[in-house]
């Protein structure tokens, strides 16, 4: 039944600091060509360190050996499909990795001359065109870092433009489905954050957003497609309902890959809104960063986008630094330019139809996926689902097996886990977003494991329960890492 | 189960009172709910804390829990043992792991708290 | 897959989307080209940025060798393409190097927790700031005018809807060290921060201990900042510090225009819990073998929304990764004898021109060389970038620049800087 894997070996590996032995090194430095100095006096005797107690010493080979067998204990995309939804697994294709190791754009200082830099402010500026045209909005930053910092880079707008028209107001409206990071960025940005109720249908509840719409919420934020995939329809009628009380529409464009050449923000009512590189434009996810989070707006806030922002002088590019109404800087220098540059090569190998088939390769895998799951799980929000579905573990919960278990399950299959518990207001939710990377061999080996799994439930749920039993590690006791936390290594 | 002499909230606290100091603590309802417990923070003695209003919360793997005051008053003492040993919440919610002691400023609201029998079926309706 | 769909074209897939939000046009966006334009494309972007210059630019971000096991590390598509480790079973690869990571930056700083990477040394410093202020339960910040301009500036951008007033205090003129003077007549019952730089932004190493002394004496938490995270291979750790936040672009980063970087908060082990961003810790399997997996995530936003410590979301994986591969190359002997030759190239170049402090400075320094501008003009003819002119930043030091000599800096540029200096060209701006 399992097709997709056999069990494999893997090595053993201490820890850097277990197999250091003095005087190894892999570093080679070249003769000094100017006189060497003594440390204490040219630094201060007292600002001299001892040795780094602790710190590595292995050599070339055994670094290699090191970081190679430590990466033979993670699962990637490269290795299969990674149906993590809200996460936006596709493949990063390695043109986007040569490129932005040209030595002209990774060695680009940020304050080299404007003049010798004409080359990657050309890169930056035909990123934000791009941007802007799939967004449909009128002006783009590239500064923030990653999706947070988007956001939060979001709501510092809305609220500049809020305290020029007379008051920054106190409150910002966020639907029980979003994202963790819109209410923690809301208070980071000064706002109390009031929860909306979603309809029994998943989508924005116009009725209760009205009652909540008064003089007091500077906006409302909102994902679409939404954390279950589906499409706020009525995103244009809530656009009204806020801009009647002078409210924003803010949108977290973490789904936007459902969107691209198909819908605009711009077009639907949105003031502002994020963009997630690393998830629409494919840019790696390495591990956990980095990211890109640029932040598309209307015209009326772009006085206040973050300084500097690239303008035209006399046919070159420069650096605009002199902006009155701007929120300041979000971050040091002008952006995460390499990822900026792996976005705009893949935008350029795509083009405007590949974009757009993209999306509905997204959104036909994701239909597929739900077509052939629906009989096995508990679909809790039957509305038509976009990029992602959003299945509960409610039959199997009756048996004693949870999504975290399925999830767990599916790695003996040969598969990443889909996006586990979360959105919250689906109870066990099991959260799958197969993104256009798949073909339809994957796809199905996906669900047939699912399948698979669904049966085992019934007849074995010990199985499930105790996966994975594959995997070099298993099941890891996340509670005693909590209550005893041991956060670095210390020589025994 | 339920001790007869406390009383409890519909947050799942409990206070048991004595010579004008309550204690607080958990009832084993909400230790099981919340599953393995690993860290609790709580207030400094001296806080002021109101009935009804957050003074700390437990945290398990993933998930943080306010603790909600069943009275008004003044921290007296914090319970030294759960910095260490957090797994108390979960073995004797009820006894060992109490959580603080507060000086009530309001005895009056006591009524306003539940008995172990209705806790009891409070909690039966709740699931 | 249409059939099983139940739709007969894909288009059917989007006949659900209301028609007033359909774009019914083509993406005003050129159709798809080839892998091979795409490379012409960004070769000939790269060659309108500087090429083949030598150049004396640091402030903040630094031209060091990056030995090529790093590259050959962070390809390898199992770290390249995969994703924050929250199934622990199978990315006890990425976790084990986090480990590894936070645990050299502990040695390095000298502080007993690390977490597992923030966006960059300046988002950092509203981080820490932000930290202290939740642990002290106080509000304002008092930040050196010799911590990094732009850092400054995204503090000031954080605090201004935290309710956190953000003051500076200056440096002494003469050495460039903090003004201990200043910080002790501005401090008060209410700062939970104060910030210094070291290597501060003039290149100086500044008074952390003094600094610390009064910050602790006024019950304010010292948060320290580096910039340039390889003199810490020489230089004493941070004594005093409560809170150190760094950026790590100097660990096998490269330059890219301002970013990807890394930066890092280390703190001590009683304030772990009120530390922002992602934390890996030892744990074991059900088998009993060492494990590690993601901890202490209910500081995170994804579960703690509007209380959480911060609201970010990523760390730095795969910057973080260049970093610690860039640490096991050069390891114990190897990163002193880098700091060594940085300091050496430097103190070599200080010697050639007119350093404006007379603090002690490790791989910058701050050089008077009357008309910046100018003498940049002059160097860009020699395809020499020059140092950065202080002026847009200290309107004091508007006849200085920062300029920067790193292990990569050859004693023939660091001669034809100075030769520049001494041309008639030069000697009249000088003048």
């Amino acid at each position: 039944m399992i097709k997709k894997v056999r069990s494999h070996p893997s090595q053993n590996e201490a820890l850097l600091f277990e197999r250091s032995s003095p005087g190894k090194g892999a570093w080679q430095l070249p003769e000094l060509d100017v006189p060497a100095v003594d440390a204490s006096v040219a630094l201060g005797a007292a600002n001299v360190r001892a040795e780094i107690p602790g710190f590595p010493e292995v050599s070339e080979v055994e670094a290699i050996r090191h970081f190679t067998r430590l990466s033979t204990w993670n699962y990637a995309i490269d290795h299969g499909m990674y149906p993590l939804g809200s996460c936006t697994m596709k493949y990063n294709p390695r043109i986007n990795e040569l490129v932005a190791r040209i030595e002209g754009l990774a060695w680009a200082h940020p304050y080299q001359p404007e003049a010798l830099a004409q080359g990657a402010m050309e890169v930056m500026a035909r990123l934000e065109a791009a941007l802007a045209e799939i967004t449909g909005m009128d002006a783009v930053t590239l500064q923030p870092s990653a999706g947070a910092q988007g956001e939060l880079t979001g709501i510092l707008l809305i609220r500049a433009l809020l305290e020029k028209r007379g008051s920054p107001r106190r409150k910002i409206l966020i639907p029980d489905s979003a994202h963790g990071t819109n209410p923690a960025t809301a208070a980071i940005a000064g706002y109390v954050v009031e929860n909306v109720k979603s309809t029994d249908t998943g989508v924005l509840d116009l009725e209760a957003l009205a009652r909540a719409a008064d003089g007091d919420v500077a906006a409302l934020m909102v994902t679409n497609p939404n954390t279950l995939g589906v499409f706020e329809e009525n995103i244009v009628q809530a656009a009204e309902i806020l801009h009647a009380k002078g409210a924003m529409l803010y949108m977290d464009g973490a789904n936007m890959n459902a969107l691209v050449g198909i819908a605009r923000p711009g077009d639907f009512g949105v003031d502002v809104m994020h963009l997630n590189l690393h998830k629409t434009f494919s840019t790696p996810h390495g591990g956990g960063g980095p990211g890109a989070g640029p932040v598309a707006v209307k015209k009326a806030l772009e006085p206040f986008l973050p300084t500097p922002r690239l303008k035209r002088v006399r046919g070159k590019w420069a650096w605009d630094f002199k902006r009155k109404r701007s929120i300041g800087r979000v971050r040091a220098f002008y952006g995460n330019f390499g990822v900026l540059v792996r976005a705009l090569a893949y935008i350029l190998a795509h083009g405007g139809p590949g974009l757009r088939n993209a999306t509905v390769d997204a959104v036909l895998n994701a239909v597929y996926i739900r077509k052939q799951l629906e009989p096995y799980f508990d679909l809790p929000y039957p509305a038509p689902n976009m990029h992602e579905v959003v299945f509960s573990d409610e039959r199997q919960a009756k048996l004693g097996v949870r999504t975290g278990d399925l999830a767990k399950r599916l790695i003996d299959y040969g598969f990443h886990p889909y996006t586990v518990s979360f959105p919250m207001i689906v109870h066990g939710a099991l959260m799958i977003e197969p993104t256009e990377t798949e073909g339809k061999l994957e796809l199905d080996q996906f669900i047939d494991a699912m399948i698979s799994i669904a049966k085992e439930v019934e007849t074995d749920p010990e199985l499930v329960k105790q996966a994975p039993h594959s995997t070099r590690t298993s099941r890891v006791d996340e509670v005693a890492a909590a209550r005893k936390p041991v956060l670095r290594w210390k020589p025994a | 189960m339920y001790p007869e002499n406390f009383r409890y909230t519909k947050e799942h606290e409990w206070v048991l009172v004595e010579g004008g100091i309550g204690t607080i603590g958990i009832t084993d309802h909400a230790q099981q709910e919340l599953g393995d417990i690993v860290y609790v923070d709580l207030p400094k003695p001296g806080t002021r804390v109101e009935q009804g209003r957050s003074l700390g919360s437990v945290e398990s793997v993933k998930a943080v829990s306010d603790i909600y005051s069943p009275v008004s008053g003044e921290v007296a003492e914090i319970n030294p043992i759960l910095a260490d040993a957090p797994e108390k919440l979960n073995e004797d919610p009820h006894g060992a792991a109490w959580l603080v002691k507060i000086k009530l400023s309001a005895p009056g609201e006591l009524p306003d708290l539940m008995s172990a029998a209705d806790y009891q079926s409070y909690i039966g309706a709740e699931k | 897959m249409l059939d099983a769909c139940g739709v007969e074209s894909a288009e059917d897939l989007f006949a659900h989307l209301p028609e007033a939000v359909r774009l019914r046009r083509p993406l005003h966006l050129a159709p798809g080209i080839s892998e091979y334009e795409i490379v012409d494309y960004f070769r000939e972007r790269a060659g309108e940025n500087a090429d083949g210059y030598a150049s004396f630019l640091g402030a903040g971000v630094y031209r060091h060798y990056r030995p090529v096991l790093v590259d050959a590390v962070v390809s390898r598509g199992e770290f390249l393409t995969s994703y924050t480790p929250y199934q622990a079973e199978i990315s006890q690869g990425t976790l084990t190097t986090i480990f590894e990571f936070q645990t050299m930056i502990c040695q390095l700083t000298g502080m007993d927790v690390a977490n597992a990477s923030m966006y960059d040394g300046s988002t950092a410093v509203p981080e820490a700031a932000m930290m202290a202020a939740r642990i002290t339960g106080r509000h304002r910040a008092l930040a050196a005018r010799s911590v990094h301009p732009e850092y400054r500036e995204v503090l000031r951008t954080y605090a201004l809807h935290q309710g956190m007033p953000v003051e500076e205090f200056g440096y002494v003129k003469d050495s460039g060290v903090i003004d201990l003077e200043e910080l002790e007549r501005k401090i008060d019952d209410q700062t939970a921060a104060v910030i210094v730089q070291s290597p501060n932004f003039f290149g100086v190493i500044d008074d952390v201990k003094a600094a610390a002394e009064i910050a602790h004496r006024h019950g304010a938490l010292l948060v320290v900042v580096f910039t340039e995270a390889v003199s810490l291979g020489i230089l004493e750790p941070p004594a005093g510090a409560d809170i150190v936040a760094g950026e790590l672009q100097s660990f096998a980063i490269s330059p890219s225009y301002g970013g990807p970087y890394a930066g890092i908060i280390a703190t001590r082990e009683k304030f772990v819990r009120q530390m922002p961003g992602r934390l890996v810790g030892q744990t074991v399997d059900t088998h009993g073998n060492r494990a590690f997996c993601l901890t202490l995530s209910t500081r995170e936003q994804h579960i703690r929304r509007e209380k959480a410590t911060s609201n970010i979301c990523t760390n730095q994986a795969l910057i973080a990764l260049m970093a610690t591969v860039f640490m096991t190359v050069y390891g114990k002997v190897g990163l002193r004898e880098l700091a060594l030759q940085n300091t050496a190239k430097a103190h070599y170049l200080a010697g050639k021109l007119k350093p404006a402090f007379t603090g002690k400075f490790f791989n910058e320094f701050v050089a008077r060389v009357g008309n910046p501008e100018a003498v940049n003009k002059t160097l860009l003819k020699k395809k020499i970038i020059g140092g950065l002119p202080l002026g847009r930043f200290y309107p004091e030091l508007a006849d200085s620049m920062l300029v920067c000599a790193t292990e990569t800096t050859r004693r023939g540029e660091m001669d034809e800087l100075s030769d520049a200096l001494r041309a008639p060209a030069a000697e009249e701006v000088l003048a």
